[in-house]
């Protein structure tokens, strides 16, 4: 595709989405419901898109990116729940559950949270920093591979333990709800359900456009460089730990990303947003779409997260038969995802017969 | 001073003795040949002066550097660049964007990110292309080249790499006759400005680009001379042929 018409193609389906959609939506064609979860569905595509640098352009198959899409969530959560004021159940200050739980002083680490400026940046600044800590231990040790995955997959599963835990002052199983509003809009009209559903769509289009810029400069060839041959690039001078690490915290700070625009859309944020499944099904989203190709993500995301919407209300009981079916289909037969299944017919019929 | 100067390098692999080398020295500009049976310590040694491995003991001083206790990037920061054995070029990448990666620059994240590629920086990719035959070939994928020209374009990106010390091991492994010979006016052609290291099996490629051959056997260097001297040297044609009977008696002894 030309770059002129990629550039069309991205901005046409925008307009589409983030214009005529609330616009339908206002004339009652499209309900509420459906924006809704196509706003979802926007910032599941973020997350995807990070885990498209790291994993398929990159080759780190990282097994955690759940994990920081709820950071970002628990962030915006914990403000909107301070900016409940008296309204909870109990009438209190305090969140319900910390009434619940006989707590009478705020925690410290929630005090920021007042704030929505400081709110944002946290809900960005936390994935990024724990990605940098952590990988910076982890890449640096030279641990790759399947070796990485099991890694990642063990700190989410630590993670999702400590989130469990009433002591963590985050909600425990039950997580963060009850939200009321967010800058002072009612979460319950129809006009801020609107008004997320176009930013999530915005910031998606902002985080496509900022992950085309890194493929396309020279540090998105070395990470394909890295995929490569990684001893090669060693030796030919680079310090491949420093663009690991890089792109471990791009791909958490987007997942933070989604988390924080996913949260006020559905009203709850609980641990099980990062179980060990749901990092897996960040993986299914991209390799279906397509690894290494960006667009591949966004769709795999939306489609595979449509259809859940579709077979957890018609079968219900089915969904995880189907997804593994599914995730196993592709890697045997089409490994190149929906976008490379799409290309190949759009080159085949493109070719003179 | 771009001199090598080994000294008393020693590398153990779970208690076989790798290298034990107590004195090897490379002048600056001058083109080495390093020959020997099979688990001599040919890419042992190249291993320990590029940072792949590390001695247990011993220098290895290139300039004023102590390599042995440099990180891999710092090596070739230094001006020393190797050349694997086994090609190793970015596959999926175009012949251009793999000398691009390699073109000496800013090796930081940042400095990648914001690169923009200079006219300059083109001409100079285009150059090394030429002198390495790959100018017809910068914008196919790595992957599809044949095995000669990958082996040419890992040469042409340790090239880009500007070294003043170039490690070579068995550029003409797998090559045709044709191939080794025009890797061996590469590499004559490359020894006016850099020091190179080659490690090379094919004796007919030794003898065309050899001006002074050192001889490893079980990790110690048997001797030093010109190709007229090693080849009639008695303990060399022992080693060779020693080794040669060796791997004979384990075939006939395996069947």
């Amino acid at each position: 595709m030309s770059e002129a018409r990629h550039h069309w193609t991205a901005f046409g389906l925008f307009v589409l989405f983030s214009l005529l959609v609330p616009v339908l939506n206002w004339q009652g064609v499209i309900a509420d419901t459906t924006l809704n979860l196509w706003g979802r569905y926007f910032c599941f595509a973020i997350v995807a898109l990070g885990m498209d640098l790291i994993w398929g352009f990159t080759g780190i198959l990282s097994l955690c990116q759940a994990f920081f899409f709820c950071l970002g969530g628990y962030a915006i959560g914990m403000h909107m729940l301070l900016n409940t004021g008296t309204q909870g159940v109990y009438g209190s200050v305090l969140p319900d559950f910390m009434v619940w739980n006989q707590v009478e002083e705020l925690p410290f680490f929630w005090e920021p949270f007042h704030s929505l400026p400081v709110t944002l940046i946290l809900g960005l600044l936390v994935p990024g920093v724990v990605a940098l800590i952590f990988g910076a231990l982890v890449f640096r040790s030279r641990i790759k591979g399947v070796y990485f995955a099991i890694i990642t997959q063990a700190f989410a599963l630590a993670m999702w333990l400590v989130f469990l835990r009433n002591e963590t002052m985050l909600g425990g199983t039950n997580g963060l709800t009850d939200f009321k509003s967010l800058m002072g809009l009612d979460l319950t009209e129809t006009a801020t359900k609107r008004g997320l559903y176009v930013t999530a769509c915005t910031a998606l289009l902002g985080a496509y456009y900022l992950c085309r810029f890194l493929i396309h400069s020279k540090l998105g060839k070395l990470l394909v460089a890295i995929r490569d041959g990684e001893n090669r690039l060693r030796f030919i001078g680079y310090q491949i730990t420093h663009y690991k690490m890089f792109m471990f915290v791009v791909a958490s700070m987007l997942a933070g990303l989604g988390g924080m625009l996913y949260v006020p859309q559905t009203g709850i944020i609980t641990p099980g947003r990062m179980d060990v499944q749901a990092s897996i099904e960040i993986v299914v989203w991209t390799a279906v779409g397509g690894r290494g190709t960006l667009v591949g993500a966004m769709v795999g995301a939306v489609l595979i997260n449509l259809l859940y919407s579709f077979l957890t209300g018609t079968f219900p009981g089915t969904w995880l038969y189907f997804l593994g079916a599914l995730f196993i289909g592709v890697v045997l037969f089409f490994p190149e995802g929906i976008v490379g299944i799409a290309a190949r017919l759009t080159n085949r019929q493109s070719k003179p017969a | 001073m771009n001199n090598l100067y080994v000294e008393q390098l020693k590398v153990s692999f779970d208690g076989f003795q790798a290298l034990d080398i107590d004195i090897f020295e490379v002048q600056e500009n001058e083109l080495r040949v390093v020959i020997g049976p099979n688990g001599a310590g040919k890419t042992t040694l190249l291993d320990v002066l590029c940072g792949k491995t590390r001695p247990d003991s011993g220098h290895a001083v290139f300039g004023p550097m102590e390599l042995t206790r440099l990180s891999e990037d710092e090596i070739v920061a230094a001006g020393v660049g190797r050349k694997f054995q086994t090609p190793s070029v970015f596959a999926t990448l175009t012949v251009f964007d793999n000398l691009m990666l390699a073109m000496r620059a800013d090796r930081g994240v940042f400095s990648s990110l914001f690169h923009r590629l200079s006219s300059g920086e083109r001409q100079r990719i285009e150059g090394v292309a030429e002198r390495t035959g790959l100018q017809d070939l910068l914008g196919e994928t790595a992957g599809t080249l044949s095995h000669g020209q990958k082996q040419w374009l890992e040469i042409a990106m340790v090239v880009l790499l500007e070294p003043k010390l170039f490690l070579v091991d068995e550029p003409a492994a797998g090559m045709s006759d044709d191939e080794t010979y025009k890797t061996g006016e590469l590499l004559l052609g490359l020894a006016a400005d850099h020091s190179l290291i080659v490690i090379e099996h094919d004796m007919e490629f030794v003898r065309q680009i050899a001006r002074k051959v050192t001889v490893l056997h079980e990790g110690k260097i048997l001797m030093e001379g010109s190709m007229e001297e090693v080849q009639s040297d008695p303990r060399v044609i022992e080693c060779y042929l020693g080794t040669e009977i060796e791997r004979e008696d384990v075939d006939t002894a395996a069947s």
